[in-house]
């Protein structure tokens, strides 16, 4: 009996831990908020995070944009020449670009980049004391360690999403131009004329929700870490390997909430 | 004054304050000795609200420490961590005028600078220092930048964790006169947690020491020579032999 009892008692352990951390996660991210919202402020603090979430990552999304951009015209159009659809490169490098490719890999590189950081840099803080520190001097940590670090995730990572879009979109034109004898202003034309409002609206949306869940796991996993440089690792690799999964899992939602028929 | 009356606090099975006693009244130094691992710094943790306790009462001039205004407790302490826990990205000026550049002590950048190079000095570092981050200093420098951080402020009551933790000992002896000094010069109330003697005879006006979740003596500094206590004789001396076991 306890054979066939035992998998299913772990199954049901397990999914009422994953159940349970999500719930705590969510209250983390609602706490947060909250904090954000209530004084005192730290504008310094949230300086310095811009600086770090958005300005600095501006190298690797433009360097991962303008690659994937190029690699999906050659795709699009070795596909496309098939069923001689090669003409409908610039229409699906911008659409592939603009929905799906740049939030997702964005958020993806936000993710391996920031989350990671901010993960490794609280849990260390922990570890030496330094957020017992920022307590018994009259500072609470979720104002000033993890407010701004998500404000400026919720600002600029939908930024960086529009500006990976267009490097993309960017890079596909080079390729097309240069590789595959597209006439440049043709194929300008045809990717302001696909695209809608709409596409553009959900990327942007995507930026911002993928932003927030890329710094609250890194914050989330860093103020809960464990003991030593074992617990910094653990807390590091914890929150970038759970922040990859609710970007890409928050990305179907979405993609299912603005283009579903 | 801070009292603690039958102050509990277990870590899942690990039962560690199992009904701790104990006053300091003001302006008066204690030191909390005990071995490694016995809760010492649980119960400064406790006090400060870093840690729940599970039961029991502890307060503040009659006043119970869970309750009421949080932000003007906390104001009235200045804390001394182990590791100095001094924030890495900060330079050391801003460390020790923390208190000073935010919240409701908030100052003029400049004013606050001044004082914490003023606090710096008072510790026996120079203004260069100020401008270095904590990474670029050796383990005493560490150490000082944390007491001036801890004094920045003026706090009524100063907690110092293990303060000679890891320094050589003209170090720990230079430390030990400075917590001493500072503790008479500002009339502050202080308690240390150590299980270092030297700091101990240097710091104390009073004693307690910590054994089985309990304040198993307590009592004047003079009179922990004689207390007639085989745990507190057998920890004082340092022996392998007696009725604590050597291996926790």
């Amino acid at each position: 009996m306890s054979l066939v009892l035992s998998p299913l008692a772990a199954l049901g352990r397990n999914t009422l831990a994953a159940l349970a951390m999500l719930g705590r996660i969510t209250l983390f991210a609602l706490s947060t908020f909250s904090h954000i919202l209530r004084p005192p402020y730290y504008p310094r603090e949230v300086f310095n995070a811009l600086m770090q979430v958005g300005w600095l990552s501006l190298p690797v999304v433009g360097l991962t944009a303008i690659f994937t951009g190029g690699a999906l015209a050659l795709q699009i159009y070795s596909g496309g020449a098939r069923f001689n659809a090669e003409a409908v490169v610039p229409q699906i490098v911008a659409i592939g670009m603009v929905r799906e490719l740049g939030p997702v890999l964005v958020g993806l590189m936000i993710a391996a980049r920031v989350t990671s950081s901010i993960a490794a840099e609280i849990a260390t803080m922990k570890v030496t004391e330094q957020i017992d520190a920022l307590v018994t001097l009259s500072t609470h940590p979720m104002k000033y360690l993890v407010g701004p670090r998500v404000l400026a995730a919720l600002v600029t990572v939908p930024l960086l999403v529009g500006v990976g879009d267009i490097i993309g979109i960017l890079g596909g034109y080079t390729v097309g131009v240069q590789n595959l004898g597209f006439n440049a202003a043709t194929y300008i034309q045809n990717t302001v004329d696909f695209l809608e409002p709409l596409d553009i609206v959900s990327s942007l949306v995507k930026g911002a929700v993928f932003g927030v869940i890329a710094a609250v796991m890194g914050c989330y996993y860093g103020m809960n870490s464990g003991r030593g440089a074992q617990g910094v690792g653990r807390a590091t690799k914890g929150s970038v390997q759970a922040a990859a999964i609710l970007i890409l899992a928050a990305n179907f939602l979405l993609t299912g909430v603005f283009f579903s028929v | 004054m801070i009292e603690l009356s039958d102050v509990h606090k277990s870590f899942g099975d690990n039962h560690v304050l199992r009904g701790v006693n104990l006053s300091i009244p003001k302006g008066t130094s204690m030191v909390i000795i005990g071995g490694s691992g016995t809760g010492k710094s649980v119960v400064l943790k406790c006090i400060l609200g870093l840690i729940q306790h599970d039961s029991g009462l502890i307060t503040l001039d009659g006043q119970d420490v869970t309750k009421g205004d949080r932000d003007a407790f906390l104001a009235r302490f200045g804390m001394l961590f182990q590791g100095g826990a001094l924030f890495d990205s900060l330079p050391v000026w801003q460390n020790v005028a923390f208190r000073l550049l935010r919240g409701s002590l908030k100052r003029p950048w400049a004013e606050a600078r001044e004082i914490a190079i003023e606090k710096l000095r008072r510790v026996g570092l120079t203004p260069e220092q100020a401008d270095k981050y904590p990474a670029e200093l050796s383990g005493g420098m560490q150490k000082r930048v944390g007491l001036a951080r801890a004094i920045c402020a003026e706090p009524e009551i100063i907690f110092f964790d293990e303060p000679t933790t890891g320094l050589d000992p003209i170090m720990s002896g230079v430390i030990n006169e400075l917590i001493r000094e500072i503790v008479v010069e500002m009339g502050a109330t202080a308690m240390t947690i150590t299980h270092d003697m030297t700091s101990v005879r240097a710091i104390a006006d009073n004693v307690a020491m910590l054994h089985g979740g309990k304040i198993r003596w307590t009592g004047p500094v003079s009179s922990m020579d004689n207390s007639g206590d085989p745990y507190l004789e057998q920890f004082i001396t340092g022996s392998a032999e007696g009725p604590i076991e050597a291996v926790r």
